[in-house]
């Protein structure tokens, strides 16, 4: 397994700068009627300017329903959300509905996975685009509608002026997707939060749409959470990535450190999965059986059932701790690869 | 696992920004209203029902005008009379002329109508919008009480209305208005629940956006093609209401001419001068008639499954 790119355009590694937005001990639970969901579980990161995040994991990992709940997006009840999330001097989930309002899209801007179902189908590409501008910055139409143009250009949008009276069905996948990102950029956020933004897109449009995003951020300076499942799109983003397992964080690392040298288990077997050009297929890895039921967590490590290094007595018992490991490599795991089996 | 960095040498990024789709549809932008009013023309039984409204809007907006005699312009002498060159449509039992009663009558039955269906809309598309976004207890209590208004049957509903305002005009706008409310607030949650679950409303919330502003903006531009074809087909039914409670006496009262009385007072001499009653309720039935159709013609250029199979087809392009 080789990594053949450093982070391109700029350090990797965790300035001494302070974190933008900071969560810690996020925890989500869903009261169902089969019991309670621990669907986020004492989740931890920092994001800081000008860095990318990534936070990676399967469907039903959790990680949306993380950055949902630190926007108050996640309804309360069934969910009950609790830890706290610090930016700008507040903690977002402590803030009134009214103040917390004026976060979301304003200063924390997030884009949806899907662009073909994320505008509005009815509203023009200008109107949806001032609709930010003229709530949050209180811009006036014609104002909203300058920016709106400049903005469509900085995604790059050609004839931005004309297209801004255009329909979203007017518009092909890749495009609205870089329409949905000129709006997240709308009001200048601090952090713009990317949710499977490329997952709905085909892989030559996927690549342009990351590097749109890396080439904005880098002249924007925002912090990026970019969520996927897709370890492969992350490499060629992020700065530091989260792996998620089963609502918790199972390793994070420098982005590089952690394809050259991955810790946990998981991690080893989702960057084992991914097919390589020029390496014969039969050794791709997969990972034996499914992500437990969030209902029915398993009583020690959540990734235990499916793991291939069961070495350590405590892992049916005990619920690692994420510690570190040096470098901010943190790891939650009883395994040691250099510990002689 | 490679990685392939290659596309993301800073300096590249400018040129590869701009090479994706670049082209994409780029279908001149055309109103929304504009491409319905186009797919509505293209259909023969709309513009007739269309033709057949402007018509009764005409009649009733200048009915004084058109009509040859006054509404109450008795002349026993020519009471009873069939349809003649002096008397397009004949005389009733007091010599008054139908046609002009039937022109006049035009006013009534439209104002009744569109008061009404005024009032349902006002009061039923809001409270459809808060059940159907906030949900819960809000759903509950709201469509709770309108299926209690629902649960009378319409017209003795307005009876019960009417009984307790008292007759006239006016009540019978407030009575069949308070009829076809439950009606407006089922259609608009129905497909509230279906909208405020798209990811463009998601992502409006998850932008800032205000639960109103999320209503104005997101949620009615887009349950507004059911509540459109509702509005179209309730008019008729609620024109159609106004005539039965004239009927019976509780709509307009005389000397206002209206086609519900006409066809009351007709029913009695329906062996001696059949005129005096057919051509009210041919007035009635052609106009519900109208809007029925172009309710039917609305569903049809407002369902976007059809508007689509029209684009593919090139129509609008």
């Amino acid at each position: 397994m080789t990594v053949e790119a450093t982070g391109a355009g700029q350090p990797a590694g965790p300035g001494a700068q302070e974190a933008l937005l900071s969560v810690r001990d996020l925890r989500v639970r869903i009261a169902g009627k089969q019991g309670v969901a621990e669907v986020v579980n004492g989740l931890s990161y920092d994001v800081r300017a000008g860095e990318t995040l990534a936070i990676v994991g399967e469907s039903g990992s959790g990680k949306s329903i993380s950055v949902l709940a630190l926007l108050g997006l996640v309804p309360q009840p069934p969910a009950r959300v609790s830890g706290e999330v610090h930016f700008g001097g507040q903690d977002l989930l402590t803030l009134d509905a009214d103040r917390l309002r004026r976060v979301r899209g304003n200063d924390i801007a997030m884009v949806f996975q899907d662009p073909m179902t994320s505008l509005n189908p009815v509203l023009t590409i200008g109107r949806q685009l001032a609709e930010g501008m003229q709530a949050h910055l209180g811009l006036s139409e014609k104002d909203a509608r300058a920016r709106g143009v400049e903005l469509l250009d900085l995604v790059g949008i050609p004839s931005a002026r004309q297209r801004l009276d255009d329909y979203p069905h007017q518009f092909s996948g890749g495009m609205r997707q870089r329409v949905m990102i000129a709006i997240a950029l709308a009001c200048d956020p601090q952090v713009l939060i990317a949710d499977e933004a490329t997952t709905a897109l085909d892989v030559t449009i996927q690549a342009q749409i990351t590097e749109l995003v890396a080439g904005l951020q880098r002249d924007l300076g925002m912090g990026v959470i970019w969520i996927s499942h897709d370890l492969g799109v992350v490499a060629g983003i992020a700065d530091r990535v989260l792996v998620m397992y089963a609502g918790r964080a199972v390793e994070e690392a420098v982005v590089d450190d952690l394809y050259v040298n991955p810790q946990h288990p998981y991690t080893r077997g989702l960057l084992g999965s991914i097919p390589v050009l020029g390496r014969p297929d039969d050794d791709l890895m997969s990972i034996p059986g499914r992500p437990p039921d969030p209902f029915h967590l398993p009583p020690g490590c959540a990734f235990w059932p499916r793991c291939a290094f069961r070495y350590d007595e405590r892992c049916a018992t005990e619920s690692p701790p994420l510690r570190d490991i040096g470098a901010g490599h943190r790891v939650a795991t009883f395994y040691d690869p250099d510990r002689p089996t | 696992m490679s990685v392939d960095r290659e596309n993301t040498e800073p300096g590249t990024t400018g040129d590869a920004r701009r090479s994706d789709d670049a082209g994409g549809p780029s279908a001149p932008a055309e109103p929304r209203w504009r491409e319905t009013l186009g797919i509505l023309l293209g259909n023969k039984l709309a513009v007739f029902s269309l033709l057949m409204l402007a018509l009764l809007v005409v009649a009733a907006l200048f009915g004084s005008l058109l009509a040859p005699y006054g509404p109450n312009e008795v002349a026993v002498e020519n009471r009873l009379q069939g349809p003649s060159g002096a008397y397009w449509l004949g005389t009733d039992e007091l010599g008054r002329d139908v046609l002009s009663r039937v022109v006049l009558g035009a006013s009534v039955s439209l104002q009744v109508g569109f008061v009404a269906v005024g009032i349902a809309l006002f009061a039923g598309v809001p409270l459809g919008l808060v059940a159907g976004y906030y949900g819960h207890l809000v759903d509950d209590a709201v469509m709770r009480s309108m299926d209690v208004l629902f649960a009378f049957p319409a017209i003795l509903m307005a009876i019960a209305v009417l009984a307790i305002l008292g007759p006239g005009t006016t009540n019978a706008m407030i009575a069949v208005g308070i009829v076809y409310t439950p009606i407006f607030a089922r259609i608009t949650r129905a497909s509230v629940l279906t909208v405020r679950e798209e990811v463009y409303v998601r992502a409006a919330r998850a932008s800032g956006a205000s639960d109103l502003r999320i209503l104005r903006l997101h949620v009615l531009p887009n349950v507004a093609a059911p509540i459109i074809v509702q509005t179209s087909v309730s008019l008729a039914f609620a024109i159609l209401s106004e005539a039965a409670l004239s009927f019976i006496g509780l709509g307009a009262q005389p000397p206002r001419p209206s086609w519900g009385r006409m066809l009351a007072d007709g029913r009695g001499f329906i062996e001696q001068a059949w005129w005096i009653g057919f051509f009210p309720g041919l007035a009635i039935f052609l106009t519900v008639l109208s809007f029925n159709l172009l309710g039917d013609a609305l569903r049809d250029a407002l369902d976007p499954r059809q508007r689509s199979a029209i684009q593919s087809m090139g129509v609008t392009a």
